[in-house]
């Protein structure tokens, strides 16, 4: 039953705010809404823990140990970032970049957003699964462009076209997948059912899951922003506002590599091979790459922290790639550990480039001065995405690493370098934008950083002890996917 | 022999299908392009439902009328209304020459042809001869968005490809389930939707629907 409130919710949501979201109170709605599809979330974690893993409406939804992670965590950021969301865009309504219209617009189209996501996360049906991923893309391409300026226009316009274009691929590998399994399970509606397809993964024609499984890792991996598909990504994180940038970074890119998951567990059964694995982990690694030697040109902070993030779903990307328990492990460690931390960094990035009225690095200095909170959750947020223990990252990228070691040792040194040149790069510029000399006078409001503080707790809390049940859970879905 | 014979008509539709991608690639004018993208519709519409009345596929039926109405109605009346207001309707100055291009589309049909080949050898529909033009149809759209530098006939690009993925899925399984094409569909539609609304964002800023304008964001 909660599956349909988890869903409902946001819905109706969405449709409140599109209709009389120019009221004064549409912030506090908007985080009201939030605050009530992360509870109906929770309490589906709830019965999924009790119950094991169930379906819904005949058929319709399919939700397991690995999905319902992915669930909570996207309600839980998406609440966080709906009341970071709440005095920031109030802020920027201020200084003229916003107007009523232009939020109504923003909130109902985040609601959307966010069921849209979870329909992709919770539905069964991978024909579903793509309708909703395009859905998410079509809900965010106005809010990229929200401010009107013409370099959002361009990030918009690029981000619908080279996601248009990936997701198109996508929907080929869907036909290719709907082929295939047609011939095993008959035509009609309950072929591309992931459940169905998963009982008789064995049965596929490998040739066709081989090349479907090419079109969907493109499709979906254009959304995820892995090289050399990532251009739309900067881009769209860069010139959007801060809240679209923290929920694209934190949820779209986990929920497309969740696509990719999803498939690649069929392909698996499919093929018998590591194809699958290994075109991931070519992928992953060149991001990871790529991205790391990208940070250091950077001059924009969410420019840097955007291709930061194409860094770290490589690495996730990567790591599913290598497949195996432990991996499989870390993996969804490290998803949770970069949703949290790097929208916990959009926060306080946020706060800071509104203060200093400029994304560009150099105009930002001596935040610490200005505004001790902002400088401290934009120092610990950073020191936690580079892995520096005792954060989360830490224990994510250590397990990574030494998987990384033990089976493909190949790969280590690039992993190291890449790493080690984003550590330097990152903390370089941020350390100035922190500690620098600056004339600027203290902020006159008092920035809304509880957000940050929280997500930044739990990282730590989880870099320190992961809690027993917290740690079956994520062997569990583990396991799911092939550990 | 009545199933041949309509399959005869299906082949034709689908060469006709190769045919107008090939025309819009030559097309200049953007009217011109929208009317050769309501063809389009009609083509793969028509050939939806002869294929759903050879095999007995009802919800082919369903799928060739929403093509009709989306593709063939809907979008080409927004996107007409749009070139309108927007008063765009100059000649396209594709990026690379148009003899150069048409080249370039043959040797990707050469391409989807054998790109098609393993799939249909297993296929048991009795379209699949049909797929390796679908196939080229795709790539023949991607081929346009590639070289054309204006908002609307990357979009027509976009939506023709859309079209030969709906043929493809039409040869090689007679078409998705029904659920997933309406799905599809809605995206389709309110991406059309989204597009109207953001061509006038880009004019408004830019006083033009050229995308040379839109080349700023790139790394230093």
């Amino acid at each position: 039953m909660e599956i349909y409130w988890v869903l409902g919710i946001p819905i109706a949501g969405g449709v409140f705010l599109a209709l009389w979201g120019s009221r004064r109170n549409a912030p506090e709605i908007n985080a009201l809404v939030s605050m009530l599809t992360f509870l109906a979330a929770a309490m589906l974690t709830q019965r999924i823990i009790e119950q094991g893993p169930m379906m819904v409406g005949n058929g319709w939804f399919f939700i397991d140990s690995f999905n319902v992670f992915l669930v909570t965590l996207t309600a839980f950021v998406a609440f966080t970032t709906s009341l970071f969301s709440r005095p920031y865009m109030r802020i920027e309504k201020e200084h003229g970049r916003l107007n009523d219209k232009r939020l109504r617009l923003y909130h109902s189209s985040y609601q959307v957003f966010i069921a849209a996501m979870l329909l992709a996360l919770t539905t069964n049906n991978m024909g579903i699964l793509w309708v909703s991923m395009e859905a998410a893309t079509l809900a965010t391409v106005l809010l990229v462009s929200l401010y009107r300026t013409p370099a959002s226009l361009e990030a918009a316009w690029k981000y619908f076209i080279l996601c248009g274009v990936g997701i198109a691929q996508a929907l080929f590998g869907t036909i290719l997948l709907y082929f295939a399994a047609e011939k095993v399970l008959g035509s009609g509606g309950t072929a591309l059912l992931w459940t169905q397809l998963n009982g008789v993964k064995a049965q596929l024609e490998p040739t066709v899951l081989q090349l479907a499984f090419v079109f969907l890792l493109v499709g979906y991996g254009t959304k995820v922003g892995l090289a050399p598909l990532h251009n739309w990504l900067p881009d769209a994180h860069a010139e959007g506002p801060t809240p679209v940038s923290a929920v694209l970074s934190g949820l779209l890119l986990n929920v497309a590599l969740y696509a990719v998951m999803r498939c690649k567990v069929l392909v698996d059964g499919a093929l018998h091979t590591d194809m699958a694995g290994n075109l991931m982990m070519g992928f992953g690694l060149l991001s990871v790459v790529v991205a790391a030697f990208l940070i250091k040109r950077q001059t924009d902070v969410k420019r840097m922290f955007a291709y930061s993030s194409i860094e770290h779903m490589g690495l996730i990307t990567f790591t599913f790639g290598m497949g195996g328990a432990v991996a499989s492990f870390a993996g969804l460690l490290h998803m949770t550990m970069h949703s949290l931390t790097k929208s916990a960094i959009f926060f306080a990035v946020g706060h800071a480039t509104q203060k200093a009225g400029t994304q560009v690095m150099d105009g930002i200095r001596g935040l610490i001065k200005t505004n001790p909170t902002v400088g401290w959750g934009l120092m610990l947020g950073t020191v936690a995405i580079l892995g520096v223990p005792p954060f989360g990252v830490f224990a994510s990228e250590f397990l990574i690493i030494t998987t990384a070691m033990h089976e493909h040792p190949w790969a280590t040194p690039f992993l190291l370098t890449a790493l080690g040149v984003a550590f330097a790069a990152i903390f370089g510029r941020v350390q100035p934008m922190v500690f620098g000399e600056t004339e600027l006078p203290r902020l006159p409001h008092m920035p809304a950083l509880a957000p940050v503080f929280v997500h930044l707790g739990l990282v730590l809390m989880l870099g320190l002890f992961i809690p027993p049940y917290l740690a079956a859970w994520y062997r569990q879905a583990a396991q799911l996917l092939g550990g | 022999m009545a199933l041949s014979y309509h399959l005869q008509v299906v082949n034709l539709l689908a060469a006709l299908l190769l045919l107008i991608s090939f025309a819009m690639l030559s097309q200049r004018r953007i009217v011109g392009l929208i009317t050769l993208f309501a063809w389009q519709g009609a083509a793969l519409a028509v050939s939806t439902s002869l294929v759903a009345w050879a095999t007995g596929q009802h919800h082919l039926y369903y799928s060739a009328a929403l093509t009709v109405l989306l593709k063939v109605i809907v979008m080409p009346w927004i996107f007409y209304r749009l070139v309108k207001e927007l008063d765009v309707n100059r000649d396209v100055e594709p990026m690379i020459n148009i003899p150069t291009t048409m080249l370039i589309g043959i040797v990707l049909v050469i391409f989807a042809f054998n790109l098609a080949l393993p799939i249909s050898a297993l296929s048991g529909t009795v379209t699949r001869s049909t797929l390796g033009i679908a196939m080229a149809t795709v790539l023949l759209a991607f081929l346009m968005m590639i070289t054309r530098s204006k908002a609307i006939p990357q979009v027509i690009g976009f939506l023709a490809m859309e079209n030969g993925l709906f043929f493809a899925a039409t040869s090689a399984t007679y078409g998705m389930p029904l659920v997933v094409e309406l799905g599809v569909a809605l995206d389709v539609l309110v991406g059309v939707f989204v597009l109207g609304i953001f061509f006038f964002q880009i004019r408004e800023t830019f006083d033009s629907l050229d995308l040379k304008h839109m080349e700023k964001l790139k790394e230093k």
